[in-house]
């Protein structure tokens, strides 16, 4: 019976790259180019985050999908479309996007397992996984449009802390319970 | 924020935000929530006497532009040609060799062409080719000329509203374009239209009637550091009494009103007073030249000259001999390129002397302003600091260069200089993103407003990547600088891309080092009121023995017991 996971691992250089195509292909066309030709990390930081994250998602999709190991990586590719004047849904959209990719890149061979079961279920078990993570990307872009609220907050109390202090007008807050909050992570 | 939302068979696609296809010059910016600065308030911008002030909003049709919008803006491109002759050779050398493409923060951020600082300069070029130019006239977007509409007066504000004047670009401009001053000629010619935003427009008419850019009035300036006189008092045990507007003293000292307020700028002004104390400076502050600043740099020649004078003019009114300046970036841009000829020759000051070491500062000799950072360089050479940079151990820091002190003012070693004699643990950051090349805060030039804070992410990306860099591989936790405005902006950028990492100016690392004679109990808190051996403790460090409580029975001891 074919395996899912080795097809994937064997095919994993074209899924990544049209993964990565498809998560450009949202920049404006005329700097397609440069986020993905300019290797420099510094140089290019989005461009490079973004292919280095999606291969650390992918290894961690083909075993399995731990929440707690996967979120740092797609926390520093959705932190960057957090800000970048994205929709939600075309912020984390990219995650939902890798199963067509992977459909594509193994039609072949799902085509040469039709009717046979044992692949199909595989790829329904990895499909999962990759709406699992697509909700997981959700709750990291809710954490970091929040984490923007936050510090517009912070900045402006900042600015005025000191003279309000300084004009005896404060009054300590008492201590609060912790609103109900969306993990984190 | 966007608002539609992509089909699944586009997100396939991946399609859902790809531009238009068409030509660059036909794509109309949006105005959305974040991405760009409120308009200047109305009151501001007549206390200032520009034109045209009135109630718009960005996001409308109508912008209400004067009925002869064309012509002003066409005259004063036409002045500025005549009176500029770098503007008009920038509009007409560009080769489009794309050398500067990549080169700028908003556009590594961003990935919008436009934010190409060749594109940027092209917003313009392309209507002084098609006014201006015969070619451009007749042939019109053949010759990359196109004609002045609303559309592009809109666009030129959302992209020169969008550039922080960082001159990051024209490092790498074969000719020596500087984007950033063709970015300062086109704010000015959006002023001329009373489009100006309200984060640069409300400080400057403070600054211009009150003295600084927070419209602190005399007592209120002087209050505000009193403030933080106690605060030095109960963190480090020592009483200063600096003294506010002192006929006869030596030196005036200026720095950006940021420092007086404004969290972490004020712990290095608490460590400008504890360094001159420790001196024994013959110095003064003055509560009208309150501002060391200068937002009228953003705004246009005319106004910069304004709001600069005031130095000159204090220190002549006071009859110091010479200006020692704060931690700023913009305002040494000013002094550095634009005071002497726009103010000088301050002839009723002396070539700048330390009173401490005998140094001559023959850098200063014509603006007669020295930098405390290459003021406290020259007492550091001279061994008259007694500095203990082990107090900093649980810090390891890297160094942001400012693009105003950097690319602006050539100010390099200095700054590294002084670091390294206060702290053990000094990272650089990558050589592409430092010193001439420095990757800007994404805040600068007037755009540090609270309205546009994901734009200054985005902006503050480059940089932020390269601290998140020094972070991993050194456990840098503090980022060091010489900027009011980089000590404002970098502290949330942080927080949102690095959180680990502080931000503090380079002062305050000095202060932290310097070892006071007479020092008390209360010496075992920083200036920020934490515990220097908790910060110790976290960082798997011997605690420091401080002096005992209360040796002498003063006051301070007492004080710093709480
Ligand atoms: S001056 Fe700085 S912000 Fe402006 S275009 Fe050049 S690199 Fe970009
Ligand atoms: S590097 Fe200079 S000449 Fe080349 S495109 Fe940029 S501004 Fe024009």
């Amino acid at each position: 019976m074919a395996n899912l996971q080795e097809l994937l691992k064997a095919k994993s250089e074209t899924i990544l790259e049209h993964w990565f195509d498809l998560i450009i292909a949202t920049y404006p066309a005329e700097s397609v180019q440069y986020f993905k030709r300019t290797k420099d990390a510094f140089q290019n930081p989005v461009g490079h985050t973004i292919h280095r994250e999606m291969k650390a998602v992918f290894d961690e999709l083909l075993t399995g999908l731990d929440r707690e190991r996967v979120s740092p990586f797609v926390d520093r590719i959705v932190r960057i479309r957090a800000v970048q004047d994205y929709a939600p849904s075309q912020a984390v959209g990219f995650v939902l996007g890798l199963k067509q990719v992977v459909r594509k890149a193994l039609a072949k061979e799902l085509e040469a397992a039709a009717g046979a079961r044992g692949l199909l279920d595989q790829l329904t078990d990895f499909e999962s996984r990759v709406d699992e993570l697509a909700l997981i990307a959700f709750d990291i872009y809710m954490a970091c449009r929040q984490k923007i609220y936050e510090i517009q907050a912070q900045e402006v109390k900042s600015m005025y802390y000191n003279v309000l202090r300084r004009a005896d007008i404060l009054c300590p807050i008492p201590e609060q319970e912790e609103p109900d909050m969306p993990p984190e992570k | 924020m966007a608002t539609q939302t992509p089909k699944p068979q586009e997100i396939a696609k991946g399609l859902s935000h790809q531009p238009p296809s068409e030509n660059w010059m036909d794509t109309k910016p949006e105005f959305r929530s974040g991405m760009y600065c409120h308009p200047v308030k109305v009151a501001s911008l007549e206390g200032m006497g520009g034109a045209f002030a009135r109630e718009w909003n960005p996001t409308e049709a109508d912008w209400k532009l004067p009925a002869d919008w064309k012509g002003i803006v066409k005259d004063g491109l036409k002045d500025r040609l005549r009176r500029f002759r770098s503007f008009q050779v920038f509009m007409d050398i560009c080769v489009r060799c794309g050398a500067c493409a990549d080169k700028c923060h908003f556009f590594i951020g961003t990935g919008d062409p436009k934010n190409m600082p060749v594109l940027r300069a092209e917003l313009i070029r392309s209507i002084y080719r098609g006014e201006f130019r015969t070619a451009g006239k007749i042939l019109g977007k053949l010759a990359g000329g196109r004609k002045l509409t609303e559309e592009v007066i809109k666009e030129w504000f959302y992209y020169f509203f969008q550039c922080t004047e960082c001159r990051r670009c024209s490092v790498f401009c074969p000719y020596g374009i500087d984007t950033a001053e063709i970015t300062i000629i086109a704010r000015e010619i959006l002023n001329l239209l009373g489009l100006q935003i309200d984060w640069i427009g409300t400080p400057v008419n403070a600054c211009y009637h009150v003295g600084n850019h927070l419209g602190l009035k005399p007592h209120t300036f002087k209050e505000n550091i009193e403030y933080l006189l106690g605060d030095i008092e109960e963190n480090v045990g020592i009483t200063i009494e600096p003294s506010f507007n002192r006929k006869g003293a030596e030196i005036l000292f200026v720095t950006p009103s940021g420092d007086v307020f404004a969290d972490p700028g004020i712990f290095t002004c608490m460590s400008y007073l504890i360094l001159f104390e420790y001196l024994g400076l013959d110095y003064t502050w003055s509560t009208y030249a309150s501002e060391g600043g200068n937002f009228g740099f953003f705004t246009s020649n005319e106004t910069m000259k304004r709001l600069n004078y005031k130095m000159y003019a204090e220190s002549k009114r006071l009859g110091v001999k010479w200006i020692l300046g704060g931690e700023c970036g913009h305002m040494w841009r000013v002094v550095h390129q634009y005071m002497d000829t726009m103010n000088g020759p301050a002839d009723h000051l002396e070539v700048p002397r330390s009173p401490i070491t005998g140094t001559v500062f023959e850098n200063a000799k014509s603006t007669k302003m020295v930098h405390v950072t290459e003021f406290t360089a020259d007492l550091i050479k001279n061994g008259k600091l007694n500095l203990d940079k082990s107090r900093n151990d649980h810090y390891t820091v890297t160094w942001h260069d400012s693009c105003n002190t950097s690319r602006g003012f050539g100010f390099l070693e200095e700054p590294r200089y002084v670091l390294r004699n206060v702290v053990n643990n000094f990272y650089e950051m990558p050589d592409q993103t430092i010193r001439e090349q420095t990757f800007c805060c994404g805040s600068g030039s007037g755009l540090n407003a609270g309205e546009n804070l994901e734009q200054r992410f985005r902006g503050g990306l480059p940089r932020a990547n390269a601290v998140q860099f020094v972070h991993e591989k050194h456990g840098v936790n503090m980022l060091a600088n010489i900027c009011a405005i980089d000590r404002a902006a970098l502290k949330p950028l942080m927080d949102y891309w690095v959180p680990a990492v502080n931000v503090c100016g380079l002062s305050e690392l000095v202060a932290n080092a310097l070892v006071i004679p007479g020092e008390k109990a209360a010496r075992s808190t920083n200036l920020r009121g934490e515990e220097i051996n908790d910060l110790r403790e976290e960082a798997g460090l011997e605690p420091i023995e401080w002096p005992e409580e209360d040796e002498e029975g003063g006051e301070a001891g007492e004080e710093g017991e709480e």
